[in-house]
């Protein structure tokens, strides 16, 4: 009843603001419009319980088809495409830090109900289509006892993968369907309680460096400045040395690394804080500035300050960059790639973003593929759908975390909750051919 | 004088002893809703988020203890007539007021980090000067030392 009541007022707010002329609030793009920190006694908490796809799909636009190419994963977190078409598979979970407050016994317990419950593959698994017709006949076990990787990037005969702990690296030759060895260490990542255990990565078109993100240890420094040491930003490794240096901070969490192709210009996406109520914080899609500081944890959007951070770093806040686009709060987008005329005009130019859902707003939003149209190299427009359904009369059919493109004209959806690797098709091909 | 004589003194004067657990369970909530308040000033003069992390489960301890007690007292008013002394009432209320005010608080500092100031301050001093108030009246039913 009482949620009833909110909405109900959050849609009298609605119709008062129409009637007034106002612009309703965009939530996307570079200028969102934010409204001022509310929080009641209880965070809004609505978790969509897991519910299985049965016989339906994924929504995709017209002229474009999905089909699950593979299932039953243990946890698919991202995805990288080979040079000969092969898809390796990152499966696993990490973190699991003690609970340091009694909030966090029921947070966890809560967020747990929208969760997969396989248990945890800590391998790299590969798929291969070795005929070209779209159906991926041959799955191996490429690499296992990885502990909770996620980020991969291949720089020439090198496959590197970003552990929660560690940053390693397995030779490969194309083709190989089974690492030839036990992988070399590179560098050791931050990993100290882990609260954002998850290690995006890409490298650089130069294959000189590999960039991960790290994110922060807490929501908004709840576990105290010392457990943010080396957390909250994005560092560059020297991927023949594993000598890292800190490339950019305050970005809460670095959920997507990718490099703009053509350029030498790195964007992330970014999770932003939570418990400050639905329309706060937008997550975000930017370029990133090398040195730059994004401004968590004191202040958001620029120079917009978080009271709950103390003390506060009035320098820092005035040194904050505001990020480029503006994804809707809450959103949580964890995959990023950017796309090419192989997937049909509409969705040339521009980035497809995943996006696993929120848990912190009364009304669900994510749960979503969605495509940031670019003019120029820059994000220009609004957001366009490009998978949907995941989320189907108040229930969540899944998830969709890493999105990667494959550059014969697909795109490869990592769904962590019902455990499945999607690919979208046009149907006609672009201006380059499909698959043959 | 033997110590069913003083029992009879105190029952005449609508005194009962306290059972041994039921006054066990009654000294969580001082004690740790007082170390919670320090512990809340001392986060709020210090920023060190530990202080905040132990008053978040010492207000926890406090209820748990408090609960009971209060679920006992009220099992005691339910289960017998003659036990709804003025002051077993107000026991009872003390505790009701001290229960909802403490979680409230609980609720408080599950935000994070400064969100939770200034109200915990606030809050934490009232639970404490609440649980003294019960501890009082729960246990002002027997006392040692000679009746009068």
């Amino acid at each position: 009843m009482k949620r009833r009541a909110f909405l109900m007022t959050g849609g009298a707010m609605l119709a008062l603001s129409a009637c007034s002329g106002d612009p309703p609030a965009p939530e996307y793009g570079p200028e969102p419009t934010l409204p001022e920190p509310q929080r009641g006694l209880l965070p809004s908490m609505v978790i969509p319980r897991p519910a299985g796809w049965g016989d339906a799909l994924p929504t995709v636009p017209e002229g474009y088809t999905i089909t699950a190419i593979a299932t039953d994963f243990g946890i698919s977190r991202q995805t990288l495409v080979l040079p000969n078409g092969d898809i390796l598979v990152t499966e696993g979970t990490g973190g699991g830090a003690p609970a340091l407050r009694p909030k966090d016994l029921i947070a966890n317990f809560i967020k747990g109900l929208g969760k997969s419950k396989a248990p945890s593959g800590k391998r790299l698994t590969l798929l291969r289509d070795a005929d070209g017709d779209g159906v991926y006949e041959i799955r191996t076990a490429f690499a296992e006892d990885l502990n909770a990787p996620y980020g991969l990037a291949l720089i020439g005969n090198a496959l590197y993968v970003a552990n929660q702990d560690e940053l390693v690296r397995f030779d490969y030759r194309v083709g190989q369907t089974e690492a030839s060895g036990p992988p070399a260490h590179v560098s050791d990542l931050p990993s100290a309680i882990n609260h954002h255990w998850t290690k995006a990565m890409t490298a650089s078109p130069d294959g000189r460096f590999l960039y991960v993100g790290i994110g922060s240890n807490s929501n908004i420094t709840e576990r105290g400045m010392g457990a943010e040491a080396d957390r909250a930003m994005i560092w560059e490794i020297d991927a023949q040395t594993g000598a890292h240096r800190q490339y950019a901070t305050g970005l809460r969490n670095p959920t997507a690394l990718a490099f703009q192709p053509g350029t030498a210009q790195l964007w992330a996406a970014v999770n932003e804080r939570d418990e400050i109520g639905p329309n706060l914080v937008p997550d975000y899609l930017t370029s990133v500035r090398e040195g730059g500081f994004y401004g968590w944890p004191y202040s958001y959007w620029g120079q917009n300050i978080d009271p709950r951070v103390r003390p506060q770093d009035p320098e820092k806040v005035a040194a904050a960059i505001r990020p480029d686009y503006s994804l809707g709060s809450h959103v949580a987008a964890l995959g990023l790639a950017f796309s090419s005329p192989a997937m049909g005009a509409p969705f040339a130019e521009g980035v497809f973003v995943g996006e696993h859902g929120s848990w912190n707003r009364s009304t669900p939003v994510g749960y979503k593929v969605i495509f940031v149209p670019f003019r120029d190299g820059r994000p220009a427009g609004e957001p366009i759908d490009f998978v949907t359904g995941f989320l189907h009369e108040g229930r969540a059919r899944g998830r969709p975390v890493g999105v990667t493109l494959d550059p014969s004209g697909a795109l490869i959806v990592a769904d962590d909750l019902s455990n499945t690797i999607w690919r979208v098709t046009p149907n006609q091909a672009g201006t380059e051919a499909g698959r043959p | 004088m033997n110590s069913n004589a003083v029992t009879e003194i105190f029952l005449a004067r609508g005194l009962r002893p306290i059972h041994p657990l039921h006054a066990i369970l009654l000294a969580f909530p001082l004690p740790l809703f007082l170390i919670a308040f320090l512990s809340d000033l001392a986060y709020a003069s210090t920023y060190e988020i530990q202080w905040s992390n132990f008053a978040a489960w010492l207000i926890v301890g406090a209820l748990a203890g408090g609960g009971l007690a209060l679920l006992w007292v009220l099992i005691e008013l339910a289960r017998d007539r003659t036990a709804r002394t003025q002051r077993l009432v107000a026991y009872a209320g003390a505790l009701v007021l001290m229960w909802l005010l403490g979680f409230i608080n609980a609720l408080v500092h599950a935000k994070d980090a400064w969100a939770i100031m200034p109200e915990a301050i606030w809050l934490s001093a009232i639970a404490v000067l609440l649980a003294l108030a019960a501890a009082w009246i729960g246990f002002s039913g027997l006392r040692a030392g000679a009746a009068t």
